[in-house]
C-alpha cells in the first residue's frame, strides 16, 4: 500500500533515470494516421472528456498518447489532468468523495492496484466496459491484469495500464566480493526456486557479513505470496465472497514462513522499504539484491546515483514471476459520454497508447502486443549494464496467475506488512509474529 | 465597546424638541441607524463567517459523522455511540493517547524550562545580543518536515550520527523506530529543536515588561541572580507561561509531522505503534482505511483530551509561585 503511494512520488525519479533506448527509437515519430480506436461513429458534436490520473513526474506519461488521439479524434477531445503526485492520501479520498456525490469526477479514471479491489467491490460506480465492446481485449492482457479489472458482478470495469513485473536486481560489486557470477545469466540460473536463492543467500552472508543479502522482509513477502496465492486459486486475504482467509490460506502462511527462514538465517538488512536508511544503503551497498519491478529501476538509479551506475544488474527473480504495482483506468458511470469515454480507454490502454507511454515515460506495458513491440522488447537499461529489461519484465507477468483484491485488501496487506517489518527488524518476537500478523489482519478487514 | 461610545456621541449629536421637524426622512433614519448600530458588527463579521464555516460547521458536522458507520463511498448507518463505545475499548487507540501524553511529556517540560533559562540569558546584557536573539527563532522558520527528515538521518539505525557518537562510548546501535522509549525521545528533541527559541522569545518579550526597579531593590534588600530570577521573574511571568504551556498543549496532542516523517511517511508510527500519535490515528483510521465515523470520533475524543488536558495544566501553572 505504502510502496504504490511512493511508487507515484518516485516516478519522477523513474521517468528521468529510465535509461531505456527510447531516445534511439525517437519519441516524437507520433503516427499520423488516426489510432484504431473501435472504429466508432463520430458524434455530431464536439464533446471533450477529462481524463484523471495521477503520480509525480511523467504519471501515466499520456501526454504524446493523448495528443495522438485529439489529432485523430476532432470530435471527441480529450483534456488530461493529473490531480496530484499522492495516490492514497490524495487521490483516492478525492475519487471516492466525487463517486460517493455522483460528479467531479473525470470521464476517464486511472486507478492504482492498491484501490482495485474496493473499486471492484463498488460495480455501482462504474460503467461496464463490456457494454462497449472491450470484452473483445481479453487476450491482449495476462491473465492477473485482466481478472483484477472484472468487477464483484462479473462485468469488466477496468483496463490495465502499466504493470511492474518483478525482477532480481543485485550489485554485482558484492556479488563479486562474495565469489558468486557476476553475469546476469549466470545469476538467473543460481535460484531458480526461492529455495536456491535462500542457499545463495546463505553462501553470500559467509563470505561478505557486513552486508545483507536482501533489503528486508516485504518485496520478498510480495513476490513470494503473489506465486503461492496462484497456486492457491488466485485468493490472497480474502475469498471470493469477501471473507478474511488470512489465517487460513497456506499461501500467505508459506510467503510468511519464508520470510522468517530469510529474516532469522540473518539474510536480511532489516530496513523498511521508502525509509532513509533505505535509501542510504541503497548508495552505500548496504544489500545485494533487492525485488524489483519495473519501475523499481528508475528508484534504484535514482537514489544510488551515478556514482554506482554498472554496479547494479538485473536478473530473474525465482518461481519466475512476480508482480509489485500498476494501474489501470476505468469509466465512472456518472460520466455524460461514457461511450466515447470507453472508446479512449480503449485506446490508452491498447498498444499504440501503452508504447507512447512507454517511449514518454518508461511505464512497463501490460497489454502484451506493446510488449512485444521493438520500442518495449529491445529495451535496455544503460545503468544496469544494459540489461534487457523489457524481456525480463515481459517473462515475468506472462505467467502470472491473476489473484483477487478483497474490498480491504489494501488495509490487510498494510497492516499485516507490518508486522513482518517489526519481527524482521526485532519490535515484534518471531514466535509471536504470526499470532499477531493475524490478528492484525483480523483488525484492519474491521 | 465601540458600539457603546458611538452610540453615546448620537444621543448627544442628535437635536431636541425645536428641530424635529428638520429630522430626515424614515428611510435615511433607518440607513443611520443602521450604520451606527450594524457597522461594528459587520466589520468584525468576516472572522466569524469565516470561523462558522470552517470551525462551527465542520465540528458540528464531525459530531454527526461520529455517530454513525460512516464508509466513504459505502454504507452509511446511524449507530448512535457505538463508535465512542468501540473506541474507548480500542488498545490502539488508547496506545497513541499513551504516545502523544508520553511525547508531549517529555517534550514540553525540558522545553518550557529551557526556554525560560534561555529567555533569561538573552535579557542580560549581551555582546551581539540582536544576533543571538534572532538566532534562536532561526529554527522555527524551518520547515517542520526538513527539520524530521534531518533529525531522522541523525537517528538512522545504520549511518546516523547519534548512533555514531554514541559509538564511541561502546553503545551498541539504537533502532531509534524500535522501542518507545527511543523513539518518543527523537521525536521530543525535534519537537524541541523547532519549538523552544519561541517559547524563549515569547518569555523573553515578557520579562522585558518587568519593572527594573523590582530587581532593583531586591538586590539592594541582597538579593541573588538565582532568588531574583524565581522570586521575582517567575511569578511575573505566570501570565505568559500559562499562555506557553497552553499552547504547547494542543500543540503536543496535535502532534502529527513530526512522527509521520520519522516512520518514513507512514500513518501506523512504527511497527507495533511504537509512536502513533492520536492525530496519525485519526487521519489513519480516516483517510487510510476511509472509516469515517470511528476517525470523527476519535477527533472528538481528542479535542475533550485536549480541553481536559489544557485545565488540568492550568491549575498546575497557576499554583506556580504561590508556595514561595
Amino acid at each position: 500500500m505504502m510502496n504504490n503511494t511512493r511508487r507515484g512520488v518516485l516516478a519522477a525519479v523513474a521517468a528521468g533515470a529510465l535509461a531505456f533506448t527510447a531516445a534511439a527509437c525517437g519519441g516524437d515519430e507520433a503516427p499520423a494516421a488516426a489510432p484504431s480506436a473501435g472504429g466508432s461513429a463520430a458524434p455530431a458534436e464536439k464533446i471533450e472528456l477529462t481524463l484523471n490520473t495521477f503520480g509525480g513526474g511523467e504519471n501515466f506519461a499520456y501526454d504524446d498518447a493523448v495528443a495522438q488521439w485529439n489529432a485523430a479524434n476532432p470530435n471527441v477531445q480529450v483534456k488530461y489532468v493529473n490531480l496530484t503526485d499522492r495516490f492514497e492520501d490524495t487521490y483516492l479520498p478525492q475519487v471516492l468523495q466525487w463517486l460517493e456525490a455522483g460528479s467531479g469526477a473525470g470521464d476517464i479514471i486511472g486507478m492504482d492496484e492498491g484501490a482495485m479491489g474496493l473499486m471492484a467491490a463498488r460495480p455501482q460506480y462504474f460503467a461496464d466496459l463490456g457494454q462497449y465492446g472491450l470484452d473483445s481485449r481479453k487476450a491482449d492482457f495476462p491473465a492477473y491484469k485482466w481478472d483484477t479489472g472484472v468487477n464483484t458482478e462479473g462485468k469488466l470495469f477496468a483496463l490495465g495500464t502499466d504493470i511492474g513485473g518483478m525482477a532480481m536486481c543485485y550489485r554485482t560489486d558484492l556479488f563479486e566480493k562474495a565469489g558468486l557470477p557476476t553475469n546476469r545469466d549466470e545469476v538467473s540460473k543460481l535460484w531458480p526456486t526461492w529455495n536456491d536463492y535462500l542457499e545463495v543467500g546463505k553462501k553470500f552472508k559467509a563470505k561478505v557479513p557486513d552486508a545483507g543479502f536482501v533489503d528486508g522482509a516485504n518485496t520478498v513477502y510480495e513476490s513470494v505470496l503473489a506465486q503461492e496465492a496462484g497456486k492457491n486459486g488466485g485468493q490472497i486475504y480474502f475469498d471470493k465472497g469477501q471473507q478474511l482467509i488470512v489465517d487460513k490460506n497456506p499461501g500467505v502462511k508459506a510467503a510468511f514462513d519464508y520470510v522468517q527462514q530469510l529474516s532469522t538465517a540473518g539474510l536480511t538488512a532489516k530496513l523498511r522499504s521508502w525509509s532513509e536508511e533505505w535509501n542510504t544503503a541503497m548508495q552505500k551497498g548496504g544489500f545485494a539484491t533487492m525485488g524489483c519491478p519495473s519501475w523499481m529501476l528508475g528508484v534504484i538509479s535514482g537514489t544510488s546515483g551515478e556514482g554506482n551506475a554498472k554496479k547494479w544488474d538485473v536478473a530473474a527473480v525465482p518461481g519466475g514471476s512476480g508482480n509489485w504495482g500498476g494501474s489501470w483506468l476505468m469509466v465512472p458511470s456518472q460520466s455524460k459520454h461514457p461511450k466515447e469515454a470507453a472508446e479512449v480507454l480503449n485506446f490508452l490502454t491498447g498498444k499504440e497508447g501503452q508504447v507512447a507511454a512507454f517511449k514518454e515515460g518508461g511505464n512497463f506495458p501490460s497489454s502484451i502486443p506493446a510488449q512485444q513491440d521493438p520500442a518495449v522488447a529491445e529495451a535496455k537499461n544503460a545503468y544496469f549494464n544494459d540489461a534487457p529489461s523489457g524481456p525480463i519484465f515481459a517473462a515475468s507477468v506472462a505467467q502470472l496467475s491473476p489473484v483477487f483484491f478483497g474490498e480491504k485488501h489494501a488495509q490487510v496487506k498494510a497492516a499485516v506488512g507490518e508486522v513482518l517489518v517489526g519481527a524482521d527488524q526485532g519490535s515484534v518476537k518471531w514466535d509471536e509474529a504470526w499470532t499477531r500478523f493475524v490478528e492484525e489482519g483480523v483488525k484492519a478487514a474491521g | 465597546m465601540s458600539l457603546s461610545v458611538d452610540a453615546g456621541s448620537r444621543t448627544r449629536t442628535v437635536p431636541p424638541g425645536p428641530r424635529r421637524h428638520a429630522r430626515p426622512p424614515g428611510g435615511r433614519r433607518f440607513w443611520s441607524w443602521l450604520d451606527l448600530r450594524a457597522t461594528p458588527y459587520f466589520f468584525v463579521s468576516p472572522y466569524f463567517i469565516l470561523f462558522a464555516i470552517f470551525g462551527i460547521f465542520p465540528l458540528i458536522f464531525t459530531a454527526w459523522v461520529s455517530l454513525h458507520d460512516w464508509q466513504l463511498a459505502g454504507d452509511k448507518t446511524f449507530i448512535g455511540l457505538e463508535n465512542y463505545t468501540e473506541l474507548l475499548a480500542d488498545d490502539k487507540f488508547w496506545n497513541s493517547v499513551l504516545n502523544t501524553v508520553g511525547i508531549f511529556v517529555i517534550a514540553t517540560v525540558p522545553q518550557l524550562l529551557l526556554a525560560l533559562l534561555l529567555a533569561n540569558a538573552l535579557n542580560k546584557k549581551l555582546r551581539g545580543r540582536l544576533v543571538l536573539r534572532l538566532s534562536v527563532l532561526a529554527p522555527l522558520i524551518t520547515s517542520v518536515v526538513a527539520v524530521a527528515v534531518v533529525f531522522t538521518q541523525l537517528y538512522g539505525r545504520d549511518y546516523g550520527i547519534v548512533n555514531w557518537v554514541l559509538g564511541w562510548f561502546g553503545v551498541d546501535p539504537i533502532h531509534w523506530q524500535n522501542q518507545k522509549w527511543s523513539s518518543w525521545i527523537a521525536i521530543a528533541t525535534m519537537v524541541d529543536w523547532r519549538w523552544t527559541g519561541y517559547n524563549a522569545i515569547i518569555y523573553l518579550a515578557a520579562m522585558q515588561t518587568i519593572p527594573k526597579d523590582l530587581y532593583e531593590a531586591a538586590a539592594i534588600d541582597g538579593a541573588s541572580p538565582r532568588r531574583q530570577f524565581w522570586g521575582i521573574t517567575v511569578p511575573l511571568l505566570k501570565p505568559t507561561i500559562i499562555f506557553t504551556v497552553i499552547v504547547s498543549t494542543i500543540g503536543g496532542f496535535t502532534l502529527f509531522a513530526e512522527p509521520v516523517m520519522f516512520g518514513a511517511g507512514l500513518m501506523t508510527g512504527g511497527t507495533t505503534g511504537q509512536f502513533q500519535t492520536v492525530a496519525m490515528f485519526i487521519v489513519k483510521e480516516g483517510f487510510r482505511d476511509f472509516q469515517y465515523g470511528y476517525a470523527a470520533a476519535a477527533a472528538w475524543i481528542l479535542f475533550l483530551l485536549i480541553m481536559i488536558t489544557a485545565l488540568i495544566n492550568f491549575a498546575i501553572v497557576r499554583g506556580i509561585g504561590r508556595s514561595r
